[in-house]
């Protein structure tokens, strides 16, 4: 077998029995760290593969997160119903933005900024609906924490893990078909030059807008399980712009474009941030703050000494292809 | 609802728009020129906020004249934050520089954050509650001086890049960056120059604001997206468009405030912002590029 097979099975191996040999603390790390792959690894489809900059990723999961909890929350019906409404929703709402940004020759920086107004706007907004709970929430029923109940996706930790590890692995083996594929190709031709890309023929504007309803519909997932996860919602939580810069940070720090760097990346910053509070709080520093402050400073260094991320020269180093 | 009411409001409004702008002004030169958007401006206005309520509480001084030194200090920052950090993301992806700039703001927030805690300061001087009477109408005296200061410093910002040499050369590199380089000019100087320059409307519009209102470190995000707003709307690169984008939100947020409710009032700006990017992504007052 070649290298990179290889080493890919012993990785899921070891995520596969990790929950046996894990507390619920380690345990709760890990399922956190492939809920921001997966949800990396969505942003990436956008950003990575086409070129897009989307700065308000959050407004995809509290979409998601609000279309399936709202549908529990009031008429008890499960997530699995919730789901497809979720993903259709956030990917129509991607349609909507992408196809207004994108008709009106918005790109850039100034697509960027749109992607954020949008957020924030729907933010305020779900603020200000009484329907949702408002400012102050809402909260899903939870009737038991013990026995497996996948109709009503309710179960131990290690359920919520593994859901998040097939969604993980789904969306990593998704995307490399998605690279393979004539989409890959074309949006990779948009990325590097847009114009050339028309050029050659390719229908750019229907193709971006491609990325993105799948990169929301994919975001959208990130979000139902976000809510029968976590079971309660704030609008200020889930839309909030530094939710959007978390998604983000996993692809930035791993390796934009790539398919293995946001999950490095995630699992890295994770790590990083559960290790730091750690640390600070066994040194007894745990001052409100610093543990952002050496945060901002860890991802300074990696986005001023590893242009490409952490992936690319890892990579290398264990002897595969980029 | 009385019409003096809505006036009073529209006038602070509109004051108030008027420091904001000056704020917004210094993102839109730093866009303008060095094309990289300083996702971390909210951020260092909190510093300036903090650095004129500390001035303030060691030594009285008042937070216009604490302006001096802050503004100083912040062109010196600016100067090397450009110098140091950013000029060698020029040529780097959107994404790359907007993750420097935002671990930036992370690291600014959270020191002030580690440094002065979560809760809010405040300055209070003798004239802040004093204000001028015209027949029904009131306006604090605070906000209008603080409001003229931002005039005076938007007016001698656009002097410099009208009139003196640097200042045209800094629009050089703006209006063709290759050019600059081949006529001579030291672009990567000009650029640093210019980011000191934006600093300094952000530590004149900070130091002006802590009259106004009360500063925290979680303001930072708020009024980056603000200024982003603003510039926007006002056309970023534009100096015009942003203390008009300025006073525009101010005002319609004052608005907001008075006739929908005060929570919803940043929902205007946001909503706005869409409707200007859609339209005229190049903003009111922005050419088209």
């Amino acid at each position: 077998m070649k290298r990179p097979v290889v080493l890919l099975v012993i990785v899921v191996a070891l995520a596969l029995v990790f929950p046996w040999l894990a507390g619920p603390y380690a345990l709760s790390v890990g399922t956190l760290i492939l809920y921001f792959a997966y949800t990396t690894q969505a942003w990436n489809v956008m950003m990575g593969f086409a070129g897009q900059l989307s700065l308000g990723h959050s407004l995809y999961v509290g979409i998601g997160a609000y279309a399936a909890g709202a549908l529990y929350y009031h008429y008890e019906i499960g997530p699995w119903a919730g789901l497809p409404l979720a993903i259709a929703l956030a990917a129509l709402t991607g349609v909507a933005i992408g196809f207004l940004a994108f008709r009106f020759g918005v790109s850039g920086v100034y697509f960027a900024l749109l992607t954020i107004a949008f957020a924030e706007f729907t933010r305020i907004g779900f603020d200000h609906l009484s329907w949702t709970g408002g400012p102050g929430g809402m909260f899903l029923k939870v009737e038991q924490r013990e026995t497996i109940d996948l109709l009503h996706f309710r179960g131990p930790p290690a359920l919520y893990y593994y859901a998040m590890l097939a969604l993980a692995v789904g969306a990593l083996a998704f995307c490399s078909k998605l690279l393979g594929s004539r989409a890959g190709y074309y949006w990779r031709a948009i990325r590097e030059n847009e114009d050339a890309a028309q050029a050659l023929g390719i229908h750019v504007f229907r193709w971006k807008l491609l990325a993105v309803a799948i990169s929301a519909g994919m975001t959208a997932i990130s979000g139902v399980f976000f809510a029968f996860y976590y079971n309660n919602l704030f609008p200020e939580q889930i839309f909030n712009t530094s939710r959007s810069i978390e998604i983000i940070l996993g692809s930035v720090i791993g390796g934009v474009g790539t398919l293995f760097g946001p999950i490095v990346g995630a699992a890295v910053l994770i790590l990083l941030s559960e290790g730091v509070t750690e640390a600070l709080a066994a040194l007894g520093w745990a001052i409100p703050g610093s543990k952002q402050v050496i945060y901002g400073v860890v991802l300074l260094g990696v986005v001023v000494f590893l242009p490409h991320g952490i992936w690319p020269p890892l990579a290398r180093r264990l002897g595969l292809r980029t | 609802l009385s019409f003096d009411l809505v006036a009073n409001v529209i006038i602070a409004g509109f004051l108030t728009g008027l420091v904001y702008g000056l704020m917004a002004l210094g993102l839109s030169v730093i866009f303008g020129v060095v094309r990289v958007v300083n996702f971390a401006h909210g951020e260092m206005m909190t510093v300036a906020m903090y650095a004129a309520t500390l001035l303030f509480a060691k030594f009285a001084l008042d937070p216009f004249l604490a302006i001096a030194p802050v503004a100083v200090v912040f062109f010196i920052l600016g100067y090397a934050l450009q110098a140091g950090l950013i000029n060698p993301f020029i040529t780097r992806p959107e994404h790359s520089q907007f993750m420097l700039l935002v671990a930036v703001g992370m690291i600014v927030i959270n020191g002030l954050l580690m440094a002065f805690g979560p809760d809010a300061r405040s300055v209070q001087v003798d004239y802040q509650l004093d204000s001028l009477e015209f027949g029904e109408i009131l306006v604090d005296k605070a906000r209008l001086y603080a409001a003229g200061v931002a005039v005076v410093t938007a007016l001698a910002l656009y002097g410099f890049f009208r009139f003196s040499l640097t200042g045209k050369a800094i629009r050089a590199c703006a209006d063709n960056h290759f050019a600059a380089k081949v006529v001579g000019l030291d672009v990567k100087r000009l650029y640093a120059l210019t980011f000191g320059l934006g600093s300094v409307c952000v530590a004149v519009a900070g130091c002006a604001l802590t009259l106004l209102i009360d500063v925290t470190p979680s303001l930072g995000p708020y009024y980056t997206l603000l200024a982003f707003v603003i510039v926007i709307v006002g056309g970023l690169g534009s100096m015009v468009g942003a203390l008009v984008g300025g006073v525009l939100i101010g005002v319609s947020e004052a608005l907001a405030g008075l006739l929908i409710a005060p929570s919803a009032k940043s929902m205007l700006s946001f909503g706005l912002l869409i409707l200007v990017l859609l339209i005229r992504p190049q903003g009111l007052f922005g050419r088209k590029s």
